[in-house]
């Protein structure tokens, strides 16, 4: 808020101080006055990235000895959880999960947004707010309220069976891998909504009614204008989506039963029961270059996909 | 409007979806209203009687309590802050043309796709490196860190909103940067700093990740609920207080969502104004 206070500058002169010259160029630099009010911010938020990603990644090289942790830099984490199939099935699990959610969450999402974007004229606002809502509540409060109705005498068992439906109570409904997809899709389904209706809403009208004018039907004009245009806000939906979901693990505690354990769930209890710091370091650093390296593809191949549709 | 003629015509089948989806959305969670008010130690169907001494036996926790405040502590810590660095951190990447826009915005949203645990794991190594001991201070500050990115992203839609030639207007009548500030740029982005801190508030108050990593001795709400959820006999009460909380939650943030909208609303309407 530095930005008017030029008002007080002195007249120019010939004596002048080194600091009022500092102040002058200070003042006349617009991209300096920007970082000053930024600095804040700025350096906040810097400080609280990159100091703990320096100690994640110096953790991930040094050894848990007893309850000592030894600084010796070694590669002995990488090498062990190269070595451990348990690791790899974990984490392939995990990415498997999470992009069979970030695909049906997609999938289902987008006739939402669609509908919200091109269908809905007035309290547009309310309706956004309804698709966003949940979202802002209690994420624990979320996937607890599936185990309830997964249950094995949860809401569905109990209620099938209190109507004489079933005898026995469903068992692939809960501790399953399929209950932790559709427990995240629920939890995450506005990551899915808000970037899909944005881009639905960005396009322009005038080219569906030019596509209609010049002949195509509607589901021609979907596939030919609407979808190519919307897919920036598909690609954004699905990696938010995927990468946040592969690194949960209270969804797996609480509805995924020991099919379900994810690569999460090995990371938390290195900082809890087994009380490894290292090499949760080490799962956690190779979990985000696993997920990084995906993500890059995946942006990379949509890039090129886009480019042969347009 | 023409276009409403064949484009956006009504297409019901697609309205029977989207009101099938919001079900969807919103019908698990209501089950946990729906249970808390049964009287019965087990979640599950048949109804048994309707009774409310869940919610006595809620109301009679002490640790229930201690828990409450330490959230609603951190939580207006978290609002205050993130609020504060949203603010400047909008005003800097609106009002002025700096080089590197892209990547300092990028920088500071990164937060929003990592996943939790990762940023957990990674600040309670931080902490205990620098021999910081686990308080709700250190909950404080990764929940600011996870809360600036929604506090940015609603701010920076405030400032692009309005004119800044009014501020402009203001400086040369003679008002200096903090009268420009006060009587100009706060009542316009006003509703947006409710917003954010209402947003940001529920987001903190209801954070269970970093809270996981980051809590000493002294639990936050969703801690406090997490370790409950280990004994069948509490499971009534987590019910009637998960209901509570879900619906001060959905009240606080449509209520922010709607100033924000209605903000951004109003704005419009007085631009598009000859």
């Amino acid at each position: 808020m530095s930005d008017t206070v030029s008002i007080a500058v002195r007249p120019a002169g010939p004596g002048r101080s080194w600091r009022s010259r500092l102040r002058a160029l200070y003042l006349r630099s617009e991209a300096l006055r920007g970082y000053t009010l930024l600095s804040p911010t700025l350096v906040v938020m810097a400080f609280a990235m990159v100091a703990p990603f320096t100690i994640l990644v110096a953790m991930s090289f040094w050894t848990q000895t007893g309850f000592d942790i030894d600084t010796t830099l070694t590669l002995r984490n990488y090498q062990e959880a190269a070595d451990a199939p348990v690791y790899r099935a974990l984490l392939i699990r995990s990415l498997w999960i999470s992009g069979t959610c970030a695909v049906l969450t997609v999938l289902f999402s987008y006739p939402m947004a669609y509908y919200v974007a091109f269908h809905v004229h007035r309290r547009k606002l309310v309706w956004i707010i309804l698709m966003t809502l949940p979202f802002w509540t209690s994420y624990l409060l979320r996937v607890f309220s599936w185990k309830v109705i997964l249950g094995y005498n949860g809401a569905i068992n109990s209620g099938l069976k209190s109507l004489g439906l079933i005898e026995q109570p469903l068992e692939f409904l809960l501790y399953s891998p399929t209950a932790i997809v559709i427990t995240l899709a629920h939890a995450w389904a506005a990551f899915a909504i808000l970037p899909i209706y944005v881009s639905l809403e960005k396009i322009d009208r005038s080219l569906l009614e030019a596509a209609a004018d010049l002949g195509d039907g509607p589901v021609a004009r979907f596939l030919r204008v609407t979808l190519p245009l919307s897919l920036p806000g598909v690609i954004a939906a699905s990696l938010l989506i995927f990468i946040p979901t592969v690194g949960d693990y209270i969804t797996p505690t609480l509805v995924g039963g020991p099919d379900g354990i994810m690569i999460a769930n090995l990371i938390q209890v290195q900082f809890g029961r087994v009380n490894d710091w290292p090499m949760g370091a080490t799962l956690a650093i190779l979990m985000m270059i696993v997920v990084g390296l995906i993500s890059v593809t995946y942006i990379w191949l949509s890039r090129k996909a886009i480019e042969r549709i347009a | 409007m023409k276009s409403a003629t064949y484009i956006e015509r009504l297409n019901r089948p697609l309205r029977t979806y989207a009101f099938l989806f919001l079900a969807f959305l919103y019908v698990p969670v209501l089950f946990l209203p729906l249970f808390s008010f049964n009287d019965s130690l087990y979640i599950s169907f048949p109804l048994k009687a309707f009774t409310t001494k869940w919610y006595a036996q809620m109301f009679a926790d002490q640790p229930m309590h201690a828990a409450l405040m330490n959230s609603l502590k951190v939580g207006v810590a978290t609002a205050v802050f993130a609020t504060i660095l949203g603010v400047f951190g909008a005003k800097a990447v609106t009002r002025y043309r700096i080089p590197g826009r892209k990547p300092v915005v990028f920088t500071i949203m990164l937060p929003l796709v990592i996943p939790g645990i990762i940023m957990g794991v990674a600040l309670l190594m931080l902490v205990s490196r620098l021999g910081i001991p686990l308080s709700l201070y250190t909950v404080t500050l990764g929940h600011v860190l996870i809360s600036v990115p929604f506090a940015m992203a609603i701010l920076i839609a405030r400032f692009e909103g309005f004119d800044k030639s009014m501020e402009e207007a203001a400086a040369d009548l003679g008002d200096n940067a903090w009268w420009t500030f006060w009587r100009v740029t706060f009542p316009i982005v006003f509703p947006g700093i409710l917003a954010s801190l209402l947003l940001t508030f529920t987001i903190s108050f209801d954070e269970f990740i970093m809270a996981f990593f980051l809590s000493g001795t002294d639990p936050t709400l969703p801690i406090y609920i997490w370790s409950q959820l280990r004994f069948p006999k509490k499971l009534p009460g987590v019910l009637a207080l998960g209901s509570v909380i879900l619906v001060v939650s959905f009240v606080v943030v449509f209520a922010s969502q709607w100033l924000r909208g209605r903000g951004a609303a109003r704005i419009s309407d007085e631009s598009s104004e000859p």
